[in-house]
């Protein structure tokens, strides 16, 4: 088999200039290839100066996340043969400062990720003498699908919002706040009603949906922020129509 | 020269966005699109209110008002008002489910569910809009 | 408080958006263009004014077109900052977004009154 597909990667190292640039690889094709294999096989045989994350290989630890022309994608779950006859352009994950190469700096999600409280909340725990907590399958069918996000940041990507307003919390966080609210054994959506009741949080999305086009878990993040704003808006009337309810 | 700096840390590159980066991709142009409808529903509600302050000013202001909308060129215009109003409508319905979780006896209704209700409704409203506009004609 | 100012205009862009899609395409399709290209007569000028007058249908139209308003508002207000990237005029554009909306609902609230 003789075919080949060009790459072209968008690199970028701090030592050799302040500007990124683009560079070609020629790889071959395998049927069976991803994406990331041949981001791989360039940088095994062609060029080891390539820097990319990967891990697992089989799209369920978020790390290979990159812009194959110009779409965000799981890079171990794109076939190769779907970007012939090529070239095909490899970018970093778009809205995010780029280290090195294709790795781009993931801090700002992990402090917005951290600041919705993603865990289960209890005002006190439940002593283990009363036994463990009960959840029905209904109840778990309510933040399953909030559950499967990998943290791959695609939808970070996929948002418009994400470059244009920096301190959009973002889809995933608030995925993940989601997750916990629906979850029946937190007691924690108030605090993060408040974290997230802002113009930086929920207010700040406009419903593009991208990120759950370009969702490889079929989260559906934009339902959860939707959902989220109904939600505040409920609590809201709640509270000036029924001042008396007091806090839920 | 530059590199990685000793005390600050990695020196990253922050990608400009493009300030029409809605042109870039289709279901960007397509979101832009269905976010500027909204000047056609102020438009029709504007409408809505000059209608109103001709039938307070008299019969002659209604009649000079419906000759104004009569014009091609405003037939013209409205047509395309229209079909951005018809825009919004579409894309709320489908969007709607997103936002609304409906319980019926305890289950979730399906998002087509959602949808159909939408229509529905859009239907039932319209004709009691008609029907207040034309005078209760059929 | 707990909830940003937004909420509040998010709630009534959500109206606005729910009243004008369910009503507007057959208000517009009448009133802006099947009647004036003559496809149906016109309703009569003392008819009509007797519909609108009917105080359900004052306070109906008087809502209608408040709260398309504020949906404009709310919704071109983001299209300005994400469209083209207007954030740095944050509060101006919020304000002659809402003030806008503001000075249209005075506006429906006066023809409203002022009909027979």
């Amino acid at each position: 088999m003789g075919e080949t597909l060009r790459l072209e990667v968008r690199r970028y190292i701090p030592e050799r200039g302040p500007e990124p640039f683009w560079q070609s690889y020629e790889v071959p094709v395998r049927r069976e290839w991803m994406v990331l294999d041949a981001v791989n096989y360039v940088k095994d045989r062609l060029d080891g100066s390539l820097s990319h994350r990967w891990a697992c290989r089989m799209g369920v630890c978020g790390s290979c996340g990159m812009m194959v022309n110009g779409e965000p994608c799981l890079t171990c779950a794109t076939p190769v043969t779907g970007l012939l006859p090529g070239p095909a352009r490899i970018e970093p994950l778009r809205g995010f400062p780029v280290i090195r190469d294709l790795v781009v700096d993931i801090e700002d999600f992990v402090s917005k990720l951290r600041r919705v409280k993603p865990w289960i909340v209890r005002r006190s725990p439940k002593p283990l003498s009363e036994g463990e907590h009960l959840q029905t399958p209904a109840e778990l069918e309510e933040y399953a699908p909030f559950a499967m996000c990998i943290n791959c940041l695609l939808c970070y990507a996929a948002c418009p919002i994400v470059p244009l307003e920096p301190d959009f919390v973002g889809p995933a966080a608030i995925a993940l706040a989601q997750r916990y609210n629906l979850d029946s054994r937190d007691e924690g959506a108030r605090e993060r009603m408040e974290v997230l009741s802002r113009s930086d949080g929920i207010w700040a999305c406009t419903f593009v949906g991208e990120c759950s086009v370009v969702c490889p878990k079929e989260v559906d993040p934009a339902r959860a922020i939707q959902r989220y704003k109904v939600e505040a808006a409920m609590d809201w009337w709640r509270s000036v129509l029924l001042p008396w309810r007091g806090e839920s | 020269m530059r590199g990685v700096g000793a005390v600050r840390g990695p020196i990253v590159h922050r990608e400009r966005f493009p300030i029409f980066w809605w042109l870039g991709k289709l279901s960007y142009t397509r979101f832009i699109a269905r976010e500027l409808t909204s000047l056609a529903v102020v438009y029709t509600a504007g409408g809505l209110a000059a209608l109103l302050w001709t039938l307070g000013r008299g019969e002659e202001a209604y009649r000079a008002f419906l000759e104004w909308l009569a014009a091609p060129a405003a037939v013209a215009f409205h047509a395309l008002v229209l079909a951005a109003v018809v825009f919004h409508a579409l894309t709320w319905f489908h969007l709607a489910p997103t936002a609304l979780v409906v319980r019926l006896r305890g289950r979730k209704v399906p998002d087509g569910v959602v949808v159909a209700g939408h229509y529905a409704a859009w239907l039932l409203a319209s004709v009691a809009a008609a029907w207040w506009l034309l005078g209760g004609r059929g | 408080m707990k909830h940003s100012k937004d909420v509040v205009f998010w709630s009534l862009f959500s109206s606005g958006g729910t009243v004008a899609a369910l009503f507007f395409p057959a208000l517009a399709g009448l009133l802006l263009v099947v009647i004036p290209a003559g496809w149906i007569e016109p309703p009569a000028h003392a008819d009509l004014a007797r519909r609108a007058g009917h105080p359900v249908a004052r306070f109906a139209l008087f809502a209608a077109i408040g709260l398309a308003a504020f949906h404009w508002a709310h919704r071109f207000r983001y299209t300005l900052y994400d469209g083209l990237q207007l954030y740095h005029l944050y509060g101006l554009i919020a304000t002659i977004c809402y003030g806008g909306a503001a000075v249209l609902t005075v506006a429906a609230a006066w023809v409203v009154w002022s009909l027979p």
